[in-house]
């Protein structure tokens, strides 16, 4: 369903080249959970916008149902994955009440009915009608994540990208969006790229579960391996090591 | 006199006044600290920060405290003006907060903000001050001092900014440190290394450490003891590495909903509240 | 009976939980209405230019009789007297209707340029960001070309270049006042952009115009706004002083500045005939800074 194929992403600052991402390869199959995790900067986050046609990539290595993805996207192509952002703050149009957040995306791919399927993606996410017509302001940070939930699935997309959904929540919060997740995740036949920091959210969720560095692709891990700590690579064994809390003893 | 506890927390309240409302942050905290690393666990608006900027006097204007008693290393603190204050901030007490990038002056060296704060309450030439500062940078484990001395904090990576934080917060060797969600803003290799430091510093001088999170896992492998709040009120206290065997539901509830490696499970379990919890 | 209809209006406007769009929005307009009510330097501005509004709309009305182009040379000059209250100019003609009826010329001038100037700086200000690259660079060093210059003597300049009068005064004035919109437009623009709302946006698949008018514009609004409220104050006076030095409004137009103008040769013996207009440009400029104070306080986002 997503193949990266050398996948390399270099930003260009005052004429400096930082390399955020060099040659990572990977398959996801359709209605696969994949996990990306890794540290700040080890460029998790740069795939999946990469994935999802925000950056631009090195050279063409991205493909999506069996055609080769740039920058510029048709609607239809667009269509085919939506993205939930880290920031529930950041990522909802301040002057915009859910009501209109949720018909955009209906109105640009002229759907009609668009009142009904509104209050659907509400109750989707376990949201009730009298949140429909508020301001982001008005909302918790998890039922702002329910709304950035409910504006990517809208256009009923086969790939859903998250990118650090739950990392700004209370641990009771993300449980619930998790689940929220999870159960959206299997009625819609979804294939999903979950991007984290924290390999406990990440193997809770995926099937298999990439480990990122500086950059690159350490390994490819089956989530059994990982919670059985059969790691390959040094560098996974201390992430899992150190995931699991702080040590007095080891040095 | 070392059996004495250092801090001595009794029915503390701070209530905020506005439109009309009031609204209790914190209710009847009570609880002691001696040369120990106490955790305090809660959700966001727990009153777990607002509890610990009670203990600095750093409640703002339209926040009231109240407290039974509230005495730090047999000193009174209730009522004490605000001299007195800066006078034990900084110096007997300490703070490390979450983002180092927001408590450092960004345009002054790091080693001079350190030396700065030595000065602040030492009667000391700038000399011995910076000899000082470059051993308190040696203290938490930065590699070249003398490098780090001259930079800029925009230089430091995050890691290396905290432990700047604690060399600086911890060069006028206080007696309490009190550390709000001192390593969230960390990835979790560096947190530990961080955790380290303070676990040494704590040991070594024999200071009382506040540790403040919203992570179990941390808290129960890092502390000696932790008290869980919820809405402002402590509704569990345990030694930490029996917090896997907490008796109140939140507690319980708030465990069983973190994701974890060993534990498998089909769906998280989610916290229900009850309201019993704060009456 | 009333007490309780008005008390469940305030409701139906403060509920947090609005049953449709329209509940919604109005009960946004009502908490920012609140917000620039419950600020005293907002709500003397607004007194003031209200005042001034009411002034030009009624002009007729409010100076009676006396006719703000008729002239009298038997009785030039004259002092404040019960006939003419600020007295009349050298020409005779009555400065108090000359005053009032100025104020239509002021609040045209105003509602001129802002019409022409926010959305000139609105539009290349937001392509200028979003796009970036090339088109930024053009646009920018082309803005940068126009505020390289002081604002008057390029007003003058153009108003020179395209013949005194009052339309072409405006056009002076809006060519010269658009580039710090478009500056801040842009600013503001590349730190919406970066906003995961607006990649949400993107990957919806909304094309660059929609974007741009649909999600970005509205967040610069009250920013513009703010700012052309506090510019407004100095676009009269640009005003004032292009027809000061004769190439605004001409003769017999009443407008402020050229009455000033008019006024400066006899200032120390007839004060009123400059003095007068002088104060009622004073007043509009000090009612339109204070509005711009307290909007860019009421409205400004770090605040909320």
């Amino acid at each position: 369903m997503i193949e990266a194929q050398g996948l390399s992403v270099t930003f260009h600052n005052n004429g400096r080249a930082i390399a955020a991402v060099r040659d990572v390869s990977f398959r996801v199959a359709e209605g696969e959970s994949f996990g990306i995790v890794g540290e700040s900067g080890s460029g998790k986050s740069t795939i999946l916008k990469a994935i999802a046609g925000l950056i631009k990539a090195d050279a063409p290595g991205i493909t999506v149902a069996g055609r080769s993805m740039g920058l510029k996207r048709s609607k239809a192509e667009r269509r085919l994955m939506q993205c939930v952002f880290q920031d529930p703050y950041g990522s909802l149009h301040p002057r915009q009440t859910v009501d209109d957040m949720l018909r955009e995306p209906l109105l640009i791919h002229g759907f009609d009915d668009i009142a009904d399927k509104v209050g659907a993606a509400l109750a989707d996410v376990g949201l009730l009608p009298l949140h429909r017509y508020r301001y982001p302001h008005q909302l918790s940070g998890g039922q702002r994540q329910r709304v950035a939930i409910a504006r990517a699935l809208i256009l009923k997309p086969r790939i859903l990208l998250l990118d650090e959904p739950t990392s700004a929540l209370d641990v009771s919060i993300q449980a619930e969006i998790l689940n929220l997740i999870s159960r959206l995740r299997l009625s819609y036949r979804l294939t999903s790229i979950l991007v984290s920091h924290d390999l406990g959210v990440v193997a809770h969720m995926c099937d298999r579960i990439g480990i990122m560095q500086n950059g690159r692709l350490v390994e490819i891990l089956d989530v059994e391996d990982l919670r059985r700590g059969n790691t390959k690579k040094k560098y996974s064994a201390e992430l899992l090591a150190a995931s699991v809390g702080y040590s007095r003893t080891s040095s | 006199m070392s059996t004495d506890p250092l801090l001595e927390v009794e029915d503390l309240n701070v209530s905020f006044f506005g439109q009309g409302e009031t609204t209790l942050a914190v209710r009847n905290v009570s609880f002691t600290l001696g040369r120990e690393r106490l955790g305090i666990v809660g959700e966001s608006g727990s009153g777990k920060s607002t509890t610990a900027r009670a203990l600095l006097g750093l409640i703002p204007s339209p926040g009231v405290v109240t407290a039974k008693t509230l005495r730090f290393a047999g000193q009174n603190l209730l009522g004490l003006r605000d001299q007195d204050w800066q006078a034990l901030r900084g110096q007997r007490i300490s703070m490390v907060m979450q983002d180092p990038k927001y408590s450092l002056n960004p345009v002054i060296k790091v080693g001079h903000q350190i030396q700065e704060t030595y000065l602040l309450h030492h009667q000391a030439s700038a000399d011995d001050a910076r000899r000082r500062a470059l051993a308190m940078l040696e203290a938490v484990k930065i590699r070249d001092p003398d490098l780090v001395f001259h930079l800029f904090p925009h230089q430091l990576s995050g890691g290396m900014g905290q432990r700047v934080m604690i060399a600086m917060m911890l060069i006028t060797e206080p007696d309490l440190l009190i550390a709000d969600e001192p390593t969230s803003a960390l990835d979790v290799t560096v947190q530990n290394e961080v955790l380290r430091i303070l676990d040494d510093l704590v040991t070594d001088r024999g200071m009382g450490l506040i540790f403040i999170s919203h992570n179990l896992p941390i808290v129960s492998s890092f502390c000696d003891r932790v008290l869980v709040m919820y809405g402002g009120k402590i509704v569990e206290e345990c030694r930490a590495d029996a917090l896997h065997k907490a008796k109140h539901p939140y507690t319980q509830a708030l465990l069983r909903a973190v994701p974890r490696i060993d534990h498998p499970v089909r769906e998280l379990s989610v916290v229900s509240r009850n309201p019993e919890w704060l009456s | 009976m009333s007490n309780t209809e008005i008390l469940t209006w305030r409701e139906w406007l403060t509920d947090d939980a609005p049953a449709s769009r329209r509940q919604a929005v109005t009960g946004n307009i009502y908490r920012s209405v609140r917000a620039v009510c419950s600020n005293s330097a907002a709500v003397s501005g607004l007194v003031m230019i209200a005042m001034l509004i009411l002034v030009a709309a009624f002009a007729r009305q409010i100076s009676g009789d006396a006719s703000p182009i008729a002239q009298d040379l038997a009785t030039r000059l004259g002092a404040p007297n019960a006939q003419h209250w600020f007295g009349t100019d050298e020409l005779g003609r009555d400065i108090f209707a000359r005053t009032v009826y100025g104020a239509r010329v002021t609040l045209s001038i105003v509602l001129l340029v802002s019409v022409v100037v926010a959305p000139i700086g609105l539009a290349v200000g937001t392509t200028a960001g979003y796009l970036g690259s090339w088109v930024d660079s053009i646009l920018m060093r082309i803005t940068d070309v126009f505020l390289a210059f002081p604002k008057l003597v390029l007003a003058l300049a153009f108003a020179a270049a395209l013949g005194p009068g009052i339309e072409n005064a405006v056009i002076a004035i809006s060519l010269t006042a658009w580039p710090p919109y478009a500056r801040m437009a842009r600013a503001e623009t590349i730190a919406i952009a970066r906003s995961d709302f607006i990649s949400a946006v993107v990957l919806q698949g909304a094309s660059t115009p929609r974007i741009l008018f649909r999600h970005i514009v509205p967040l610069c609004l009250s920013s513009l706004i703010v700012r052309l409220t506090l510019d407004m104050a100095g676009i009269i006076l640009t005003a004032a002083g292009l027809g000061f030095l004769g190439l605004g409004a001409q003769p017999p137009t009443p407008e402020w500045g050229s009455m000033v103008s008019s006024g400066r040769d006899v200032i120390l013996d007839q004060w009123w005939v400059a003095t007068i207009p002088g104060i009622a440009i004073f007043i509009v400029s000090l009612g339109f800074n204070l509005l711009g104070d307290g909007l860019r306080d009421v409205f400004d986002p770090k605040s909320t």
